[in-house]
């Protein structure tokens, strides 16, 4: 299976506060009409300068708009650090992103991407930021070789594997794994 | 013959029924306690209504923990509305230790609501993890897990505690259970007593800057020495409060007399187990200070790692719009007291606001005197020993507001305290990326109670060393 689409790149030591800032988490995620609005404000809180790379002063999510073109979100180092807040992850998923491609996660963001089955977060050893990816390239995951290729450059990259969390990302989440393993009902 | 653990290992293989665990392995362990607020409880419950059914009920109404803290003092809607779900939840499931914020109508619910009149007399607690050990959660050998990334904080208690995302909550809220995979340890020793002019806030910023803000991702920091044992349990809580910060899973410090006093002076329940360190655990890392090398830093923005001296940024001449006391990092009672002994009889420079941790906090500002001690056994020709913390504060020109969250978080832009321009603000609180404290291009100085009330007497980031002549005394401020 394949995931294809827009790359929207952001920097290193990307945290949860920058994804969706603290203001917008009086609506309730558990309410379907409210929940679009995380969506709305996925990576407001990126300053301008840095939000959409390499040039930046790009917008995630079009203003007023509930979701974006874009499926995969790309960033450096130490990806969704900070604040545990589950909002970040749900925010870039409602947003309509599909997978996240970082050097390495904060530990609580990849948690919560996995056990909330909101988004596929990949990790890639080379820099992806640093040239290789350009908010707006087209990128390709294949998910059945775990690579990753740049459609727009032409090259491909190996993504590290998924390891101990796979079944739990191909249950689509916790609760799903659980119930496979009889754990709950 | 098991294998020789740390603390942290030990912990987990007890609350996954082994005899011992490695770093790596995974376990599903059993959750002594589950932390929720008013920002993550209403995505939690909802999940958990969601997935084990509207009639579900939680697996243990003893175990979980409802402490609003964050968005409480705004006139947003929205905020008030999920307090109420909170208080459904509480209802419905007959959840046991809820700590509402009792001035808040949430029926007719808007507009600003008028704060507590008196901290003694509110169910409302403040900052959860604050609240938390004040009302009897905390208790050395359990696992606590939180929807907020500063669960870490228990870990002064001898405990694991971590901050997990709502589908996590939500699953141990009905199973009593999560997946953990076992840290691997790092280990901090500090030798000799803490000086004078610092925290345990300087401490851990010189941690943080010397293994980077993501140095101890998916790992476990183990604080340790004579050094730690010298810290009161509230420094000690600043400790593990930013372990966060260096991306560390859990922090955790040694159970003593300290823990052990304020502990059985408060735990809801009357047992717990203490783990000891062995001998011949492994590490993963290993570095040591003697507390007399350090001096206050500070972390400039926009990341806990971006660590100056404070006398660096003095000489720099950096100057300073505001200055911010309060959080579960900063706004403890003796971090008022450190903070209230540099302002007394001073002015300060720049609009500076302090919210205290928990109502608690607020009412040993209000009984407490400049040596920690009660006011009323006070020596009237001493007027550290007649003025209490909060006079200190406000005669000193703070503002001082209700205990919250507060603008640690940003949070709703009425919020007390909040950064609405790009200004810059030293503060005693955790984070500095961009737009935490509210506007994304200010500039957030993290620092120390002492380094910033000596900021705010000044107007630019100052080294406290010269206002602090003598060590300052906390007498009983924190204690049990």
């Amino acid at each position: 299976m394949n995931i294809t689409g827009t790359a929207f790149v952001l920097g290193d030591d990307i945290d949860t506060d920058q994804i969706i800032p603290a203001e917008y988490l009086s609506y309730n995620p558990a309410d379907p009409e409210e929940r679009k609005y995380f969506g709305m404000y996925a990576c407001v809180g990126v300053p301008d300068a840095k939000s959409g790379l390499p040039e930046g002063n790009k917008r995630f999510v079009p203003e007023g708009a509930f979701t974006c073109d874009y499926t995969f979100v790309v960033g450096g180092k130490n990806f969704g650090c900070g604040s545990s807040r589950e909002h970040a992850p749900l925010a870039l998923a409602e947003a309509g992103a599909k997978v996240v491609i970082a050097e390495f996660y904060a530990r609580i963001f990849y948690r919560n991407c996995v056990n909330g089955g909101y988004l596929l977060p990949a990790e890639c050893s080379t820099r992806l930021i640093d040239g290789e990816v350009s908010t707006g390239d087209t990128l390709e995951l294949n998910i059945e070789t775990n690579t990753l290729t740049n459609q727009t450059t032409g090259k491909s990259y190996d993504l590290s594997p998924l390891g101990d969390v796979k079944p739990i990302i191909d249950a689509g989440g916790v609760f799903g794994y659980a119930r496979e393993q009889g754990m709950i009902g | 013959m098991p294998r020789k653990m740390t603390m942290t290992e030990k912990i987990l293989a007890a609350h996954a029924g082994k005899d011992d665990v490695t770093p790596g392995d995974n376990v599903w362990v059993d959750v002594d306690i589950l932390l929720t607020h008013d920002v993550c409880g209403p995505g939690t419950l909802g999940i958990f209504e969601q997935e084990f059914g509207q009639d579900a009920r939680v697996w243990d109404n003893e175990r979980l923990v409802i402490i609003p803290d964050h968005y409480i003092f705004t006139a947003d809607d929205k905020c008030h509305r999920n307090i109420q779900i909170l208080r459904d939840f509480v209802k419905k499931q007959n959840i046991k230790y809820y700590y509402d914020p009792d001035f808040v109508n949430t029926e007719f619910g808007s507009g600003f609501p008028s704060a507590y009149r008196d901290p003694r007399q509110t169910t409302y607690k403040g900052v959860c993890h604050k609240a938390l050990p004040e009302e009897g959660h905390c208790r050395p050998g359990e696992i606590l897990l939180g929807t907020d990334s500063h669960t870490c904080t228990a870990g002064a208690f001898g405990q694991f505690a971590t901050g997990v995302g709502n589908t996590d909550a939500a699953f141990t809220l009905g199973t009593g259970k999560t997946w953990l995979k076992v840290p691997p340890t790092m280990r901090f020793d500090f030798h000799g007593e803490i000086p004078p002019y610092l925290t345990a806030k300087d401490l851990i910023l010189a941690v943080i800057g010397d293994i980077g803000f993501a140095g101890a991702t998916y790992k476990s920091m183990y604080f340790a020495g004579s050094g730690i044992a010298s810290l009161s349990l509230e420094d000690r809580m600043t400790l593990t409060n930013m372990a966060i910060e260096a991306g560390g899973k859990n922090g955790i410090c040694d159970v003593d007399e300290k823990t052990l006093a304020y502990v059985r002076n408060r735990s809801t329940r009357p047992e717990w187990t203490v783990y000891e360190e062995d001998d011949g655990a492994e590490y993963d890392y290993r570095n040591q200070w003697d507390l007399a090398d350090f001096v206050p830093l500070v972390a400039a923005p926009h990341s806990p790692d971006n660590t100056k001296t404070a006398y660096e940024l003095q000489q720099q001449n950096v100057k300073l719009d505001r200055a911010y006391i309060g959080s579960c990092t900063g706004g403890k009672i003796t971090d008022m007291l450190f903070a209230a002994n540099i302002l007394h009889g001073n002015e300060v420079r720049i609009p500076t606001f302090v919210v205290p941790g928990s109502t608690e906090v607020h009412a040993d500002m209000l009984r407490l005197n400049l040596y920690g001690r009660p006011v009323a056994d006070a020596d009237a020709h001493d007027t550290k020993a007649n003025t209490s913390v909060y006079d200190a504060l406000q005669n000193a020109g703070c503002n001082i507001g209700p205990a919250s969250c507060a603008a640690c978080l940003g949070g709703p832009q009425d919020t007390f305290g909040r950064l609405n321009e790009p200004i810059n603000c030293i503060s005693t609180t955790n984070r500095n990326f961009p737009g935490r404290m509210g506007h994304k291009e200010a500039g957030v100085y993290l620092a120390s109670p002492l380094t910033a009330a000596a900021s705010a007497l000044t107007g630019v980031v100052t080294d406290p060393r010269e206002y602090v002549a003598e060590p300052i005394l906390t007498g009983e401020a924190g204690l049990v």
